[in-house]
């Protein structure tokens, strides 16, 4: 199935890394060691010191340093086609390869919509040309987003679609997603879900609690997102369907899946950093950076998804890296676009605000950042001798201001924006091939 | 006082001096030359994107008697129609370099995002649902000028309270001022969490007798195309304010413009007990007091000239 990713042709690596602190959560690996990667493959690990570098390849310093299996994304917004002030496969694979991503999965609300084979073909053959790291493409559900009518899924399918989403807005028909969970079974591919009533959401531009009140700014409920998350989760058990809950927010989503996974369903589910980093209270300066779908919603719902990800309710953690454009957001809160990005902050938020207090062991988030692979069909990155390498180098005791040297993003709409953060990516290796690399660090050979 | 944005920034003592000083402009309406110099040689723009009569011209008036020059800028038929973008609009017309933007937009926090554009004293007028400072100020003015103090008073606020910026100013302002507030209406037209700002909620107007002051929300018509209530005459039934459920010793205000037979009946509003033209009166010099003290009061001591080195 992974020739369903499109992998850039890069040189493959030849790299030590030299004691670096080696944490892979799925191999019990937690120690210094060597590891030597030969043609970007991981030729050899070894104990710290042990191993030489052979004539050619280059020798990074790791110690003091946290060497994980490369972060996977299931869920961005590349924005190509058509949105390229936004972002582009460059820029947007860029900023990946900088949080120390190994893998993205773009999502096809472009414009076009990514619905139909010859756009994904094209967005492929693009992608082959532009992209930094390996780059997955999800299709959409039904034709332009539109809820009306099944895209060609199959045809989809075997054009390279890992699955297909119509994410940026619900499929609010439950007859359209019954067809499409049908139709599954023919073509295969996960459907994710952006999970949203919009009888419920409305005008929404916020979550509907005490700071909308006092804001007047109009609210989306937890129910919108709620309620079709049980109703989705019921329809995929009733068809034996498998499904993928996109950003969940609220508490009473956490519960739905919960119980849908109690039950044997096919379902899973992911968080995003800034909802288990941020609650409605950030956005009471209406900071438009803070506007995003789902919205930020309260302490008790960031509670319930610091439980679900450490009880495995929630599989992976994904950005929903959604860029806009400066001017785009420089308007008032209730006119602004919704999203935020996240591809360079990821680690860094939840290592700052997650790890650091104690709230979640260091090894559970790496397994996070890395299960979007598997919920894929894809092969999870591994730090094991013969796979390729797929790996993130780590200073996890340094400290940075998010934004203070701009983005590899070509936007610059984060809602961590001027935060102080404790941990940096230096190196990143995708598919082999050296795809980020911090200036400061220190090439010894 | 550098802008005035919202009445959450504001406190008790700040209100209460402009307030004392909308009093003693009061006398300036009374004159035959109803004008003084105090900000003679400054600019005020008027920067409307909502239709608005009276809290315009009132602005304008103020503007006015305190010898301000005035323009007004509204978004119908300007650039605005052509596409351009709040901030360009406000680029473009501080480059006027004026000394005070009064604005009024749909927009919750628009008022707040220009004051970081521009060098000029920003007075919103209005941003969305969010908040009217200028108006609670005038209604706190008003309730000072009639009863002396708001401390203790019971006020039910009576209406649509999720579609009302003057409501959730008004919150505000009269707790400041020491009185309870009590808000009262649909339940579809009570935004969920509005307790967390220290009101009582009602949903009937059965206890509306404990209430030293009613201020009745206006009932908008465009509200009954999506449903928030069945229809005018079923609200009006529930909620309206008429000779029957308001009492003789009870105060009526209205932020107006006034709805005849939906949210106030025709006698009340020409009852002795109605002040809602006294709160119209309150809001040329309370919009006096608040243009001074943004331009000529603490902003000004901040801004002291340098002394003179010649």
């Amino acid at each position: 199935m992974s020739e369903h990713v499109i992998t850039p042709n890069a040189k493959p690596a030849d790299v030590l890394i030299r004691e670096a602190h080696v944490l892979d959560p799925r191999t019990g690996l937690d120690n210094p060691a060597d590891v030597l990667v030969r043609k970007g493959v991981i030729a050899e690990l070894g104990e710290p010191g042990s191993l030489e570098a052979p004539a050619g390849a280059e020798v990074v310093e790791g110690a003091g340093r946290h060497l994980f299996p490369a972060f996977v994304d299931p869920h961005v917004h590349l924005r190509t086609p058509g949105q390229e002030h936004k972002e582009d496969l460059e820029t947007g694979t860029r900023a990946a390869a900088a949080g120390g991503f190994c893998l993205v999965v773009a999502m096809p609300n472009t414009d076009p919509v990514i619905d139909s084979a010859p756009l994904l073909q094209s967005l492929r053959d693009t992608a082959l040309r532009d992209a930094r790291i390996p780059v997955g493409f999800m299709a959409a559900i039904t034709r332009g987003l539109q809820g009306k009518e099944l895209t060609e899924m199959a045809e989809l399918r075997h054009e390279g679609a890992l699955g297909f989403t119509d994410d940026g807005k619900p499929v609010t028909s439950a007859g359209m997603l019954r067809l499409a969970l049908q139709y599954q079974r023919l073509c295969g591919g996960v459907l994710a879900l952006h999970e949203e009533d919009p009888t419920l959401s409305r005008d929404g531009a916020m979550h509907e609690g005490e700071v909308s009140a006092l804001l007047g700014v109009a609210g989306i409920p937890s129910v919108s997102e709620s309620t079709m998350v049980a109703r989705d989760a019921a329809l995929a058990g009733y068809e034996g369907g498998r499904v993928h809950m996109q950003h969940l927010s609220c508490i009473e989503s956490v519960e739905a899946v919960a119980a849908a996974k109690e039950r044997g369903f096919r379902v899973t589910c992911e968080a995003s950093p800034h909802h288990l980093c941020l609650t409605e209270d950030d956005v009471r300066g209406l900071d438009t950076r803070m506007k995003m779908n789902p919205p930020l919603r309260t302490e008790r719902d960031r509670q319930a998804l610091i439980e679900g990800l450490r009880s495995g309710v929630i599989d992976c953690i994904a950005t929903d890296h959604a860029p806009h454009a400066r001017d785009e957001k420089e308007v008032p809160f209730e006119q602004a676009p919704m999203g935020t990005t996240g591809l360079e902050t990821a680690f860094a938020a939840v290592h700052t605000e997650l790890v650091l207090p104690g709230v979640l062991p260091l090894g559970l988030i790496v397994e996070r950042m890395t299960a979007g692979a598997a919920l894929l069909d894809l092969p999870t990155p591994r730090i094991v001798a013969g796979e390729p390498a797929d790996l993130t180098l780590v200073d996890l005791t340094a400290e940075w201001e998010v934004g203070e040297n701009g983005y590899e993003s070509r936007s610059a709409n984060c809602c961590l924006a001027g935060r102080r953060l404790t941990g940096r990516v230096n190196l990143t290796i995708a598919a082999g091939a050296v795809a980020y690399r911090t200036r400061s660090l220190e090439v010894v050979a | 006082m550098r802008h005035l944005l919202s009445v959450e920034d504001l406190d008790r003592e700040t209100i209460e001096r402009i307030c004392d000083r909308a009093t003693s402009f009061a006398e300036v309406a009374d004159r035959e030359i109803k004008k003084v110099p105090a900000l003679r040689g400054r600019t005020v723009l008027n920067l409307f994107y909502e239709a608005s009569t009276r809290t315009r011209s009132s602005f304008e008036l103020a503007a006015k008697r305190l010898s301000a020059d005035v323009v007004n800028f509204s978004a119908s038929g300007s650039s605005v129609e052509k596409g351009e973008s709040l901030k360009d609009t406000v680029l473009t017309l501080a480059a006027h370099k004026p000394d005070a933007i009064v604005i009024r937009t749909p927009w919750a926090g628009a008022a707040a995002m220009v004051a970081g554009w521009t060098s000029a004293a920003i007075v919103n007028a209005g941003d969305g649902k969010h908040e009217h400072p200028t108006q609670a100020l005038l209604d706190v003015h008003t309730l000072r000028t009639r009863l002396g103090s708001l401390d203790d008073l019971s006020i039910w606020i009576v209406g649509d309270v999720l579609h009302s910026r003057v409501a959730r100013s008004n919150i505000q302002a009269f707790q400041k001022m020491g009185a309870h507030v009590t808000v009262a209406g649909p339940p579809t037209l009570i935004p969920r969490g509005i307790e967390t700002m220290g009101c009582h909620v009602r949903h009937t107007l059965d206890e509306l007798g404990e209430a030293d002051v009613v201020y009745a929300l206006r009932m908008q018509h465009e509200r009954m195309s999506q449903s928030w209530v069945p229809s005018l005459r079923e609200y009006a039934a529930e909620y309206q304010i008429n000779g029957r459920r308001l009492g003789p010793r009870q105060i009526l205000m209205h932020p107006g413009p006034v709805n005849r037979g939906v949210e106030l009946s025709g006698e009340v509003v020409d009852s002795p007990q109605a002040v809602i033209l006294n709160q119209v009166e309150a809001g040329v010099v309370v919009r006096m007091a608040v243009l001074y003290e943004v331009l000529a009061g603490a902003r000004a001591e901040e801004h002291a000239p340098e002394p003179s080195l010649a």
